[in-house]
């Protein structure tokens, strides 16, 4: 009896304790975030879902460079730009194929009118695939492409091109992001035919290099390498997406070799991977700014003095320390240092209670005021720790008479109250989208930004929006510097918000892992990535 | 036909579910944030692409007319579409609420299993040490931070012993074909059964031990306390003067009598456990429903919301009336 009992006990102890091997062979495993929201980058904002689809199914006319801002070529070979500025044309390399999956098998390789098409589904309300999966095109909207792009006009099988409705220099950056990842025209007919057409979205279909093999919600995604690739197979063949929330939960996963790369770690963790010979931590300067934006529209706010102050009392060093646990720099302009055009001459406001005390008593608020800061409910690269970063806030603005009451919402309600304007002055932050100084200071300080809702300081201030706008237009980049710069020093003068810092962004990898080099935008390409044996 | 008692408690079915669609049509629309905002995020839209997508998620008509429209669906049991990930959020509830039905079955089943051996063990054992000891045991077990706990078993368990995985439903390198749903039912019929069944079940150790603690604690203490009142009545000390055994006084005449509240624990707690799994779900990345939940509440996607509250609403009204037909049969005082 005691023998079979014995017997069972062991057959139970190595069912449970017997670890299955890990690690295998030619598959790289990322440990993402989050679940993709679908696989079309065109319905989607955020950097799961970009890093699963356009990243790894798709591929774009132009691309930023490995690791940089710098707009290259992709799918078109070339593009040239008219006099007027008005007209970009676009000539598509040939023999690039879309991926042949248990779906859909392509008889044609890439040409303009999957081009066409893919950006007409945005744009054109008539168009047969628009509302197809409550299509809202989120992105392509808030980056005003809609009315820029006023006609698409196919030249020949291998070219494109983009009529615009006014002069805009970033519109070639634009089309290097997410949104404009091309999809086959092909396919679709081909689930219109069938009536199934919102599988257009699901069972996805491009050019890029992974196939999508399998997804499994909020589980794992499944890919493997498209042989037939443009630029070549991938040297990964079975590429992982092991979902995993919890961000300690990642750095233990990493650590015990169940992932090869982490996204997001956590700053706390950092020291800690450093230390771990089997680890490696890459960091780079992020294209982010955090800042506190002051409400122009409510009194005193809307005194530039009084902001002034504001800014001289605050102590933003310790912030850096406390907060980002020094893994960031002190910002003195909207736009991060690692975006051409940034005014390295603008000079630091440095943390001075008396000129604060100073600058509020010419306000004429010697006693100082009463006022509200909502602090950020989420942690994000750019801002951790919101609350604590009020909580600091409270006390240097304390020492110039300024009491601060601090409020929050949950992230959604903070939103949509802000873009109301119903706050005083508010933490926020902002991740570049495609390196372009005008995706700092015009979509978050222009004019038009107020009535979108993206401008929380509701600061329209018409020679700093004059500035912006001409810049835009022009497409000589040394002219448009010049006067990003001079925008940057009306912005330090009027101090619609505080820039509080720039935050260092990490990824956490398994030395066994070449290839690998972080995007400035955040986002995960594997194409060169592979596991040294 | 049907008895009029039938016809009554199926009316008062039918009304609490009516109740139920209006709570969860209403309680997530009084709730501030708007989902077009949310998923524009920071950026911002224009007012005229702000109408556009409102319009295009049918949010543009009035509250009636968007719940008669719900309504409508429910009643043809179509849940509608998640406004994020546009798939039916039928099918999404399904593949959730599989892989919570396994981890909760799991967790109960240790918690069931081990809280009423303590229980007893601790009430005929009263006042002693071992009793103490169970005792204190089960308040830090119940008093547990589940995330910290989690964490501290990963740290131990998978990273520093090396015994079990870090999380997940199974191993990435073994891919699973989804027949039931359910992990363990599914690697037996997979291509290498054996090695992928038991690399399932190490999956599903570690988040069932944390999702069995603080039930584990409360029915131990449910037990014990139970018990040891069971223990003083009459009919026991008849039992012990007739001469029976220890183990037949507790097993065939104390156990029945004293299993009645606990069944009403186990009951509340199983419900709890389907939707309550937040945290564990997130700290072992399992894929339930809590997380669904929870994530769609964020992003106020509205239909997955709805049905989500609807659906599971609708189950713990079947586990309670299932727990009514087990109290029935424990005490046949409440058969008249």
């Amino acid at each position: 009896m005691k023998s079979i009992a014995k017997f069972f006990l062991t057959q139970i102890f190595l069912l449970v304790f017997t670890v299955a091997a890990y690690g295998k062979g030619s598959h790289f495993v990322y440990c993402s975030e989050a679940s993709p929201k679908i696989f079309n980058p065109q319905l989607a904002t955020d950097g799961p879902t970009f890093n699963a689809s356009s990243r790894a199914i798709y591929d774009r006319l132009v691309e930023f460079k490995k690791g940089s801002t710098e707009v290259v070529p992709g799918l078109a070979e070339s593009w040239s730009v008219s006099k007027d500025g008005l007209k970009y044309n676009f000539k598509l390399k040939k023999g690039v194929w879309f991926q042949t999956t248990k779906y859909f098998t392509p008889k044609r390789p890439l040409n303009a009118d999957d081009v066409i098409w893919s950006f007409n589904r945005m744009r054109l309300s008539s168009h047969p695939y628009h509302k197809v999966n409550q299509g809202t095109y989120e992105y392509f909207r808030s980056m005003g492409m809609g009315k820029l792009i006023k006609v698409i006009k196919k030249v020949s099988d291998y070219e494109v091109q983009f009529q615009l409705a006014r002069r805009e220099s970033p519109f070639l950056a634009n089309m290097a992001m997410d949104f404009a990842s091309i999809l086959s025209k092909e396919y679709a007919d081909q689930l219109t035919k069938t009536k199934k057409m919102a599988s257009i979205d699901l069972k996805p279909v491009g050019t890029g290099p992974f196939v999508l093999d399998k997804y499994v919600k909020d589980t794992i995604i499944r890919y493997s390498a498209h042989p037939k690739y443009f630029r070549g197979e991938a040297k990964t063949k079975k590429l992982i997406f092991s979902i995993t929330p919890d961000a300690s939960v990642r750095f233990q996963k990493l650590k015990r070799g169940e992932c090869h790369l982490i996204a997001e770690p956590s700053p706390i963790d950092i020291d800690l991977m450093k230390k771990n010979p089997k680890i490696s931590v890459k960091e780079k300067p992020g294209l982010n700014v955090g800042y506190i934006a002051f409400n122009v529209e409510k009194k005193p706010l809307n005194n530039a003095k009084v902001r002034q102050a504001i800014r001289a009392a605050l102590n933003r060093e310790s912030y850096i320390k406390s907060i980002y646990k020094g893994y960031a720099q002190v910002a003195k302009n909207p736009i991060p240092p690692t975006i051409w055009s940034y005014n390295k001459n603008v000079k630091m406001t440095s943390y001075d209670v008396a000129k604060a005390k100073k600058l509020l008593n010419e306000a004429g608020y010697p006693k100082g005021f009463k006022i509200s800061l909502w602090t950020l409910p989420v942690s994000r690269p750019y801002n951790p720790n919101g609350k604590k970063m009020g909580e600091l806030i409270q006390e240097d603005l304390k020492k110039i008479g300024i009491t601060v009451e601090l409020k929050t919402y949950k992230w959604a309600t903070y939103l949509e109250k802000a873009s109301k304007g119903e706050h005083e002055m508010i933490q926020l932050g902002w991740s570049g989208d495609n390196g372009d100084p005008d995706n700092f200071l015009s979509v978050l300080l222009g004019c038009d930004a107020v009535k979108a809702g993206s401008n929380y300081a509701r600061w329209c201030h018409k020679p700093f929006d004059k500035l912006v706008n001409q810049a835009k237009s022009l497409t000589s980049q040394s002219q448009r510097e010049k006067l990003y710069k001079k925008a940057q020093l009306v912005f330090k003068e009027q101090t619609p918000w505080v820039p509080v810092a720039h935050a260092t962004v990490f990824r956490a990898l398994t030395n066994n892992v070449q290839g690998y080099e972080m995007s400035p935008f955040g986002t995960e390409s594997f194409y060169e990535v592979s596991i040294k044996k | 036909m049907f008895s009029s008692g039938f016809i009554g408690k199926l009316g008062s079915l039918l009304f609490t579910l009516w109740i139920l669609s209006l709570v969860s049509f209403f309680l997530i629309r009084l709730i501030p944030g708007d989902p077009v905002r949310i998923m524009v995020g920071d950026r911002g839209v224009s007012e005229e692409s702000y109408q556009e997508i409102k319009s295009n998620l049918g949010l543009d008509k009035p509250l009636p007319v968007q719940y008669f429209v719900y309504l409508k669906k429910i009643v043809s049991f179509d849940m509608g579409t998640s406004f994020i990930t546009r798939v039916s959020v039928w099918k999404e509830f399904k593949e959730k609420f599989v892989a919570t039905f396994e981890l909760s079955f799991f967790a109960m089943f240790i918690a069931v299993v081990l809280g009423l051996l303590l229980g007893i063990y601790a009430a005929v054992n009263r006042g002693n040490f071992i009793d103490k000891t169970l005792m204190t045991g089960s308040v830090v077990g119940f008093s547990m931070p589940i995330f910290w706990w989690g964490l501290i078993l990963i740290l131990y368990f998978s990273v520093r012993w090396e015994l079990t995985p870090v999380s997940g439903r199974n191993s990435v390198f073994i891919d699973i074909e989804s027949v039931t749903g359910l992990m363990l039912i599914d690697s037996l019929l997979s291509s290498e059964p054996w090695e992928a069944f038991k690399d399932s079940f190490q999956h599903l150790i570690l988040p069932s031990v944390v999702l069995a603690t603080v039930p584990l604690a409360s029915i131990a203490r449910m037990t014990r306390s139970s018990f040891i009142d069971v223990l003083s009545e009459d009919y026991i000390r008849t039992a012990y003067s007739k001469g029976l055994s220890r183990t037949q006084i507790y097993f065939k005449h104390a156990l029945k009598n004293a299993l009645l509240p606990v069944i009403t624990v186990i009951g509340l707690m199983m419900g709890a456990l389907l939707t309550g799994a937040i945290l564990t779900e997130t700290i072992f990345s399992w894929p339930g429903l809590g997380r669904w939940l929870l994530s769609s509440v964020e992003s106020r996607d509205y239909p997955v919301i709805q049905a989500g509250i609807f659906l599971i609403g609708s189950l713990v009204m079947i586990l309670n009336f299932v727990i009514d037909i087990l109290y029935k049969w424990v005490n046949p005082r409440l058969r008249v």
